[in-house]
Formats: C-alpha cells, sequence, structure tokens
C-alpha cells in the first residue's frame, strides 16, 4: 500500500470539519507525472470547495488545461476559518488538492472572480498561499497571478493584487498564453518580459502597463498604456464554436455533497432577453447555442463517467434554446430508465414546461418559480422584463389546476424609477397569484387547503456593461424602508396568511455596489478590510459592515461615490477599457428608452444593434422570428 | 464460467454482500460520503442493481457498521440488491476499474435468500491498534495486560449527551493481545454493545495512571463478524462466511 502524500497532518485533519474537503483524490480528479510536466497551473475558487465544486466554468477548464499534454491543472478552494487559523499558526503554505504541492511550486495561481463579495477571499488565498498580496511585490519565485470570471469585466478594484486578467470565455487564448509562457521560461525572460509579451495577447489586460488619471472629483480623466505596444482596449474573448470545443467529459465527483451533486449539461450560451438590469445577459452576447446531438450524446457520457443520479440543464433561459422539446424527451426517456432524476431550472412557465415538470418533479413537493423582478407593469417595462401580470396568472392557473400548491416570487427592489405604487404591485401580485389558486382549485381538491406564496426581494445592485449602469443605487435605508413597505403592503393583502416575504441584507448590497462599479483606488481598501481580518464576507455570518466602514474611512474613500451617485452621461468608467461587444451607445440608448418606459424586442424577434454582431456568429446571424414568444 | 442469474419481473431480488478496504486518504472521509461514494460507482459500473419504489427511487443498501473518520479497515462490508449479475467476480472487478485509489473491493458474494442484513448482523469486530510514534505511553503493556485480563470489570466512562455513563468493558472483550508493539483484538460489535478500540486501551492506561494523548492511535478494522452460535456459545466468522461465490 503506498501511502499517499497529503499536505496535512493527521492531527490537523481529524481536529477541522469536512476534512474531506482538503485531500483530493476524488474520482475523476486528474493527477500526472511531475517529471514530464513543463506547465504547472492551480486553478483557485475563492470560496468553500463545496460551492467551488459546483462551478461548471473550472470544470471546463480544469478539462482543457489538463488535455495539454505538458500542462498540469490542479484545483485550490479557500480553507474554511477552522483550518485557515491552522494553517496560519503553523505556516502551512496553501496547497492544491491533487499532487497536496504549495501553491508556491506552481507557474500560474488562477483565481475565478465569480461574486464581488469574495474579493477578500481572494487575498486571504494569495496571503496562504504565502505571497506579497500586491502584484508588485511578487518576484521571480512566484507565480502569475491570473483572474478569470464575470467580475473581470469590471477588474480595477483588484487592479492591485493580479498580474493578469483574463477577459471573456477561457477556451480560446490559454493555449496561446501557455506558450508564450514557455517560451519566456526556456528563454529566461523574466516574469516582466512575459507579462509585457502577454499583454499583446487577445483577451489578456495587465493591469501594470495601465495608467489611470482623474479629475478633481475622482471620476476617470483618462486610461492609457503607459507603454507602447500595449493595446488601448481590450476585447472580451468569445468562443464562438459551441459545440466544438472543450467540454468535460469526465467531470470530478466530490465525496461530500456539494451544492451541484450533478451532472451539468450547458446548453447555450447568452440570452436572447435583453433585462436591463441584468448583467450575464449582456456580457455573454450573442447567444449561440450547442447542437442537440451532440448534448444528448454528453449527457449520457457524463451520467456513465460520473455515476451522479441527476443531470441539470444549464442556460440563462432554457426555454429558449430551439432544441429543447427534443432534448428533454431524450433525457426523460434515458434518465427515467436509470432513476436518474432530472433538473430543470430557468424555465418559463407554460403548458409545455409544466407538462414536462410534472413528468419530472413531484409535484407536490415542488414548487414553481417566477422572476417578475417588479412588481408593476411599468416598472417592468422599465427594466425589460416581458413577463405580463396576465401570463404570471395564466401559468400559475395551469400550475394549480396540475396539483402545484407552492409558488416562489422574485423581485427587486430600488429599481431605477421605482416608486411606492410598484413596490405596492409586489404585495397586489402575490395577492393575485393566491386568489387564484381559491378560485381555480375547488375546495375539495385543495391538499392541505393552501396555497403557499413565498414572495423574496432582493436589492438592485447596478452593473458594469448594463443599461442602468449610469444609474444611482439607493442607500441601505432606502433600501431598508423599500423593504418596509412591502413587508406593510403584504400584511395589508387579503390573502396575507398565504404569503411568505423574505428580503435580503442591504449592507451587502450597497458593498456589493461599490466594489461592482469600483475603481482602482479601492485596491488599498481592500488590502485594509482585509488586514481587519475581514474575509468570507459572502457568508453573513462572517460579514462585518462595521470593518468596512472604517476602512474606507481610513482609506479617505467614500463608498457613496460609487453608489448614490448618478453619472452622467459623458462619464468615463473604469471599465470602459474593456470591449465586451455590447457598445456604450447600445447601452445608453437602452439607458434612455428605460426612463421613457419603453420596451426593446428579444434578439428572436429582432435585433437591437447591441455591437455583439462583431463577434461574426451565433444569433446574430439567424433570421428573426416576429412572432417569437415575448414573455419571459 | 459466467453464470447468468436474470430474475423474472416480480420476482425477487439477489442480495449481495460486499467485501472491501478503506485506506490512505479517503480514511478521511465520513460513513454518509462512503455511502454516497458506492452508489456512483455502482452507476459507473452499470450493475443491475435494485431501487426501492415510490418517487424518489434510491438503491436498496445497507452498511455493515459505519467506520470512524481516521480509521483504516480491511473488513468492511455492504449488501445491495441487484436483479442479475454475470458472476461474483464480474462485480467485483467492474466496481474496481471504478473506484478510487484506497477503497477496493476484496469480494463479492450472493447471500441466501433469508440472511439478515449486513447492518443486523454485526456481532463483532477486530483490530489491530498501534501508537503513533512518540505518543506511545510509558506502562508496559506485555507487563500489565494479564491482570488487566484477569479483572472481574473493566470500567469505563463513556462521555454522552445526558453526562457521563459508566461502561463495563468487560463482557465485550473477546480477545486481546499485546505483540510487536500491535493491539490485536476482538471486540463486540453489535449495536447494543458496540466497544471502540480505544475505550479499552484508555481504560488500561487509567488504570496505571496514565493518559491517553490525543489522536495517539493508529486503528486498522481487521474483519467484521456475525455470530452463527448463540449469546452464550459464540462462533464467530467473517460477514461474508455465509455468501457464495457464483
Amino acid at each position: 500500500m503506498n501511502e499517499i502524500k497529503l499536505a496535512l497532518s493527521d492531527d490537523i485533519l481529524m481536529k477541522i470539519e469536512k476534512p474531506a474537503r482538503y485531500i483530493g483524490n476524488e474520482y475523476n480528479s486528474v493527477v500526472k507525472d511531475k517529471s514530464k510536466i513543463n506547465v504547472r497551473f492551480a486553478m483557485c475558487f475563492p470560496d468553500v470547495y463545496e460551492i467551488g465544486m459546483s462551478h461548471l466554468g473550472i470544470q471546463i477548464l480544469y478539462d482543457m488545461f489538463n488535455s495539454m499534454e505538458d500542462v498540469w491543472c490542479e484545483r485550490v478552494y479557500s480553507p474554511c476559518l477552522d483550518l485557515d487559523k491552522i494553517m496560519r499558526e503553523e505556516k502551512i503554505p496553501l496547497f492544491a488538492l491533487e499532487s497536496q504541492d504549495p501553491v508556491k511550486d506552481f507557474d500560474f495561481m488562477g483565481i475565478t472572480i465569480q461574486y464581488e463579495m469574495c474579493y477578500t477571499n481572494i487575498l486571504q488565498m494569495l496571503d496562504l498561499a504565502q505571497f506579497p498580496l500586491l502584484a508588485s511585490e511578487r518576484g521571480e519565485e512566484h507565480p502569475i497571478v491570473i483572474g478569470g470570471g464575470p467580475c473581470t469585466y469590471n477588474p480595477e478594484p483588484l487592479a492591485d493584487f493580479f498580474d493578469i486578467f483574463y477577459i471573456g470565455e477561457g477556451e480560446t487564448r490559454y493555449e496561446d498564453l501557455i506558450s508564450v509562457y514557455k517560451e519566456c521560461k526556456s528563454q529566461k525572460l523574466g516574469r516582466e518580459e512575459f507579462l509585457r509579451r502577454a499583454a499583446r495577447i487577445p483577451g489578456m489586460y495587465v493591469p501594470r502597463f495601465y495608467d489611470v488619471f482623474y479629475n478633481e472629483d475622482n471620476t476617470i480623466k483618462a486610461f492609457l498604456p503607459n507603454e507602447k505596444g500595449i493595446p488601448m482596449s481590450i476585447t472580451k474573448e468569445v468562443e464562438m464554436d459551441v459545440t466544438n470545443t472543450y467540454y468535460p467529459m469526465k467531470p470530478v465527483v466530490p465525496y461530500i455533497k456539494v451544492t451541484q451533486d450533478r451532472v451539468v449539461l450547458e446548453i447555450q450560451r447568452g440570452c436572447i432577453r435583453g433585462c436591463r438590469f441584468c448583467q450575464a445577459g449582456q456580457l455573454y452576447r450573442p447567444v449561440r447555442e450547442r447542437d442537440v446531438e451532440t448534448l444528448k450524446r454528453y449527457a449520457l457520457e457524463m451520467l456513465k463517467n460520473t455515476g451522479h443520479e441527476e443531470i441539470s440543464l444549464s442556460s440563462l433561459s432554457s426555454s429558449d434554446y430551439s432544441k429543447l422539446p427534443e432534448l428533454i424527451d431524450f433525457l426523460i426517456d434515458e434518465c427515467g430508465k436509470k432513476h436518474i432524476n432530472i433538473s430543470l431550472p430557468s424555465l418559463r412557465i407554460d403548458a409545455f414546461s409544466l407538462d414536462v415538470m410534472s413528468k419530472v418533479q413531484d409535484v407536490k413537493k415542488s414548487s414553481l418559480t417566477f422572476a417578475p423582478e417588479a412588481g408593476s407593469q411599468r416598472l417592468r417595462n422599465v427594466i425589460n422584463k416581458g413577463l405580463t401580470e396576465e401570463v404570471i396568472l395564466k401559468g400559475s392557473a395551469l400550475a394549480f389546476e396540475g396539483g402545484w400548491t407552492r409558488v416562489k416570487l422574485y423581485f427587486m427592489l430600488g429599481l431605477p424609477t421605482e416608486t411606492e405604487e410598484d413596490i405596492r404591485g409586489i404585495a397586489e401580485l402575490s395577492n393575485k397569484i393566491a386568489a387564484t389558486f381559491f378560485d381555480v382549485v375547488p375546495k375539495e381538491k385543495r391538499v392541505n387547503g393552501k396555497v403557499q406564496i413565498v414572495t423574496s426581494t432582493s436589492f438592485f445592485v447596478p452593473k458594469p456593461f448594463t443599461p442602468f449602469q449610469w444609474a444611482p443605487q439607493c442607500t441601505k435605508e432606502q433600501f431598508l424602508e423599500k423593504a418596509y413597505q412591502t413587508k406593510k403592503a403584504i400584511t395589508e393583502q387579503l390573502n396575507q396568511k398565504s404569503i411568505k416575504y423574505n428580503w435580503h441584507e442591504a449592507d451587502v448590497s450597497v458593498l456589493e455596489g461599490v466594489l461592482a462599479r469600483g475603481d482602482r483606488r479601492l485596491s488599498k481598501v481592500l488590502l485594509k478590510v482585509y488586514e481587519k481580518g475581514c474575509f468570507y464576507d459572502a457568508w453573513s455570518e462572517y460579514f462585518h459592515n462595521d470593518k468596512w466602514m472604517e476602512a474606507f474611512e481610513e482609506c479617505g474613500i467614500d463608498p457613496d461615490f460609487y453608489t448614490v451617485r448618478e453619472r452622467s452621461l459623458d462619464e468615463i468608467f473604469p471599465w470602459d477599457f474593456i470591449n465586451a461587444g455590447v457598445t456604450k451607445e447600445f447601452l445608453q440608448r437602452e439607458w434612455l428608452k428605460a426612463q421613457r418606459e419603453e420596451i426593446s424586442e428579444n434578439c428572436k424577434k429582432k435585433c437591437q444593434g447591441c455591437g455583439a454582431a462583431r463577434f461574426g456568429g451565433g444569433i446574430c446571424f439567424e433570421e428573426r422570428d416576429a412572432s417569437y414568444e415575448a414573455e419571459n | 464460467m459466467a453464470v447468468e442469474y436474470a430474475l423474472k419481473k416480480g420476482m425477487h431480488l439477489m442480495k449481495l454482500r460486499i467485501k472491501f478496504n478503506k485506506y490512505g486518504p479517503v480514511r478521511f472521509i465520513g460513513h454518509l460520503d462512503v455511502m454516497r461514494f458506492f452508489q456512483k460507482a455502482i452507476r459507473r459500473a452499470d450493475i443491475d442493481v435494485a431501487y426501492s419504489q415510490g418517487f424518489s427511487p434510491h438503491q436498496i443498501m445497507s452498511f455493515a457498521q459505519p467506520l470512524s473518520v481516521g480509521l483504516t479497515s480491511n473488513g468492511e462490508y455492504m449488501d445491495v440488491e441487484v436483479h442479475s449479475i454475470v458472476s461474483c467476480e464480474d462485480v467485483k472487478n467492474r466496481l474496481n476499474a471504478v473506484s478510487v485509489p484506497g477503497i477496493e473491493v476484496l469480494s463479492v458474494k450472493v447471500l441466501p435468500e433469508n440472511a439478515e442484513n449486513a447492518m443486523a448482523s454485526v456481532a463483532a469486530a477486530s483490530y489491530t491498534v498501534r501508537f503513533r510514534e512518540g505518543r506511545e505511553p510509558k506502562l508496559n503493556i506485555t507487563e500489565a495486560l494479564p491482570a488487566f485480563l484477569a479483572k472481574d470489570n473493566i470500567l469505563y466512562n463513556k462521555e454522552t449527551k445526558k453526562g457521563i455513563r459508566e461502561l463495563d468493558l468487560k463482557q465485550g472483550i473477546y480477545e486481546l493481545s499485546y505483540r510487536n508493539n500491535c493491539f490485536h483484538m476482538l471486540v463486540d460489535a453489535s449495536s447494543a454493545g458496540n466497544i471502540k478500540p480505544g475505550q479499552i486501551i484508555e481504560a488500561l492506561l487509567k488504570e496505571h495512571g496514565e493518559e491517553l494523548q490525543e489522536n495517539a492511535l493508529l486503528i486498522t478494522r481487521e474483519d467484521t463478524f456475525l455470530n452463527l452460535g448463540t449469546e452464550d456459545d459464540r462462533k464467530l466468522v467473517p460477514l461474508d462466511e455465509i455468501g457464495m461465490f457464483v
């Protein structure tokens, strides 16, 4: 019996919670012969194992890197607080799961940046890896720290900590980057020269080669390369052939239960609906569908290779996938035989989806989800959410007739132009859905005689590359007042006993807003707040708003500058140097239309000229269908 | 030669008893996760496993005795119900082809129809126990053991949620010896009287005024047994002794 080496001693592993998070060795994890490896890549997810292991993007990149013969990609997740403390006390360096080797032995430390509230966990990982936190202080002996993921569309608050940000989809440029790296390594050209060459690869943003100049009011005057040969702007990378690209046929199967404990089948990328608050809907344009025959093959192969008992479709709006009925029929047929569950998130509620759902889930136990996002038709027009009250009530009636008794509703508070009337609309719509239940289900057929409406509100945070990037965000006090108004309006409804209301924390939404539209000056706030002991901010029990406020104060930075201020149409944004496909002109047009309460048709119906056609494919080059279902 | 045991619908299922080991890093995986591991491995191996009825069917599976996190084992058992197999050897090979380092299926046998399930069958378990380097007690164990075994009662204070409960371990220690710096023990592992190896060693050291150091023991479960005899006249055999190879 060959003992496999572990980074942590038995004493530590026996002391900490869920030691299985740190031992690697999962089925399908990739172990390579170190002596044959040229480039070692540590793929880091700055959150706990259970969340990081549920992320499809990492699995895709893990598969892609490991398909390169002389590259070995391994996984790293944020150690939990119990282990974090021990690692600091005993000076144990952050290690990768597969080899259990310290991250400092690697060539690259890749960090995926999925949400703003994980920024401090990035510092935790750098710190535990025993690297200087600031990129400018790292030397030849340290790995190249590269960031990717949705938050890199405004990487500026993190600019001081990273050597490179990869802007866009990971499938396209890593091979180029690795080959430039190998060249520089073999010729011993050094870190700075490698970064200089990397900065010329499309999609690569190397913050050290850019300077920011500010106006007196702290808005940006100019954002310029500080060396010749460094591009002025960076265009996001897009994988235009989503069918013939990397997809992990052998995803790693965790031992412990993780958030997504299932096969994930990404059916398409992008979304045709231009909801004006939604960042993903803009960032992942144009819509690109995967070939349905390929998806069927993937489904069977991945189920066979993992042994998972569930498969889930993934996309921003599954109902808009053109071959959905065919794919679902196939899955129901194949999975039924093998006792495999099918999970179908992000489906529009209509006769088709209700029929499908009644086949794949226990109607009595499951609930239906609607995301009207706003309480009135007026405000839904402002945000370009096509879903109408009529459609929601019709869908609910169908669902109640089909035996469902639980409905979840998602709304946002603090959307641009919102009035008290819009807020009351949330309560009234919830009430009407409850009333629909009592209308369509006769007394004798009511299970427990009850219907349960769960109405949840989140606070709206304006994001870069959306039409609302110019919009002011509410203050914490305004947010809480709106939640209070919602609660009050719900208690005034006839069916209030059937409605349960949940709302989010306001502090975190304010901070998320600061970081989302932040600039480079925030790097020092992040450093300061981390020094005060803050990380795992995404976990409410570890979030300390007072420490964040202290850090802003000590750095002389006013968080309101990033949130409550309405930006003028000609302001230069920190993220303007990134070309995400959608043009600023388009976003501006949409922002003005929003204020006029005008809607824009979805991509399948009519092209809005957003700019994504520049990538030369996807829906931008398909025929339009003026009769395409408008609701979502 | 391969034997096809396909059963017709409506007929009863075939129960397999699977023996496996657990060592290396996977010793830090808890009991429920080992169960999950096998549920997935069985699907990967394409075993014709039986599922329960109802809206969320699950594999019909029973584990003999949970193994505490950190322990290694050469004798873990689980029962699985299947519709058909090609042969016991085939099931074993298929499972090992989709396993991980540290979990290896050692044998697969078909149980007689009336066999009790693995969990209910457990009567005893054998262990080998060593001290970790640097955590050995001062006590000369070889000298101390005969007197310890000759006692009428071996008392041990077990901490429970409700407070401390005094147990007498004596009745549950069937064999205990110490050779080559290693304890060999056979003890009660039934649900009513389960004894953990550490409890015995703690009791032994306490007799001589010594405390067991934290995480001082390296414990391997060697095998798990069922009782073919009676309460008073035990005939302990490995859990899969009652099965047969097909």
